[in-house]
């Protein structure tokens, strides 16, 4: 946090910082930034945990019990949005799924009491974007592969007049080029929004213990508590967030795959 | 009227939008639990579309949000 004339500024958590120069391809630099090694570190971290939980035993522990909640989660969620024929879409989506909620979680780590910031990947409409924009094309790519064009019948449902069927058509063709934005916006200012706030609290315990011990203690500890709430309340977002990414992404292959 | 005035005016206004999709959202749950509460065999299968409900109801709120920040640090 910058504390520029006593001034805390909530945004600054959010930029991206350089961390290593490295070259420049094309007129543009290519560097490491804390967005990339924080994305290496939800990489990590999910390979660790997966690694842990893939020894096939026989009698699973508790790791592996753990691992294979989430796979059985993902899977339940597949078979009842897509049926048989989303088999092959769990991989994406459950990479999808983990790789949201590593990062989302990893971004309200404490470990800024060590001197480290830690850096939200989702609280970027960058990364969301192109995470939405891949979801989106395998949308596109499976229903114009299976169904050829009769993939265009997606945006006239079953029984529509037929008066109404241009009007229908602009209507669901709209809300269909809408999803992968939705998509990306919602991740993007769910946890930009909790971020801020989370710091907007963070100002006024700091702010209102500088100013004294009375505004410390009727402002600054009401605060805290407040603060351990709403981080109890963050922590129920990122999942929140992660599993309707997943569930979203899985509704809109379901369109692709059985078109209606 | 200032514009920077009008800016933070319309910001502050946009929040209106987030109060009312925190009623969406608890409409949401609530007509959920109500509705799990009569049949609570049937509950566990509509978890989908409570979730859809509810990342519809958030949606509009967030936007709200996207809004008010685009008032404040972007116009």
């Amino acid at each position: 946090m910058a504390a520029e004339d006593g001034k805390i500024d909530p945004m600054y958590q959010f930029e991206v910082q350089t961390i290593f120069e490295g070259f420049s391809l094309g007129g543009q630099q290519i560097s490491l930034t804390n967005s990339a090694v924080w994305m290496g570190f939800a990489v990590v971290a999910l390979f660790i945990f997966m690694r842990g939980g893939m020894k096939r035993e026989l009698v699973p522990g508790r790791w592996q019990m753990m691992v294979e909640g989430f796979t059985g989660f993902v899977d339940n969620m597949i078979n009842a949005n897509i049926g048989p024929g989303g088999k092959k879409y769990a991989p994406y989506v459950f990479s999808l799924f983990m790789f949201i909620l590593f990062s989302n979680v990893l971004g309200l780590l404490p470990v800024g009491v060590l001197g480290l910031h830690p850096f939200t990947v989702t609280s970027h409409l960058t990364v969301t974007g192109v995470l939405a924009i891949i979801s989106f094309s395998i949308v596109l790519l499976v229903g114009f592969a299976k169904h050829k064009l009769r993939f265009f019948t997606l945006f006239v449902p079953h029984g529509t007049p037929l008066p109404m069927i241009p009007f229908i058509f602009i209507v669901e063709l709209l809300s269909f080029l809408v999803r992968p934005f939705s998509l990306a916006l919602r991740l993007f200012v769910a946890m930009t929004a909790g971020h801020i706030l989370l710091k907007v609290l963070a100002g006024f315990v700091i702010n209102s213990a500088n100013a004294g011990a009375g505004f410390g203690v009727f402002v600054g500890i009401p605060s805290f508590t407040l603060m351990i709430g709403i981080s109890a309340l963050e922590l129920l977002v990122a999942v929140v967030q992660a599993y309707v990414f997943a569930l979203l992404t899985s509704l809109y292959i379901n369109d692709a795959v059985n078109l209606h | 009227m200032d514009a920077e005035a009008a800016k933070l005016l319309g910001a502050g206004m946009a929040a209106i939008g987030a109060g009312v999709a925190a009623v969406g959202v608890g409409n949401v749950f609530g007509s959920f639990l109500e509705s799990a509460l009569r049949n609570p065999s049937a509950a566990d299968g509509q978890q989908g579309r409570l979730f859809i409900g509810f990342a519809a109801a958030e949606l509009l709120g967030l936007l709200a949000f996207v809004v008010a920040m685009i008032l404040i640090f972007v116009a």
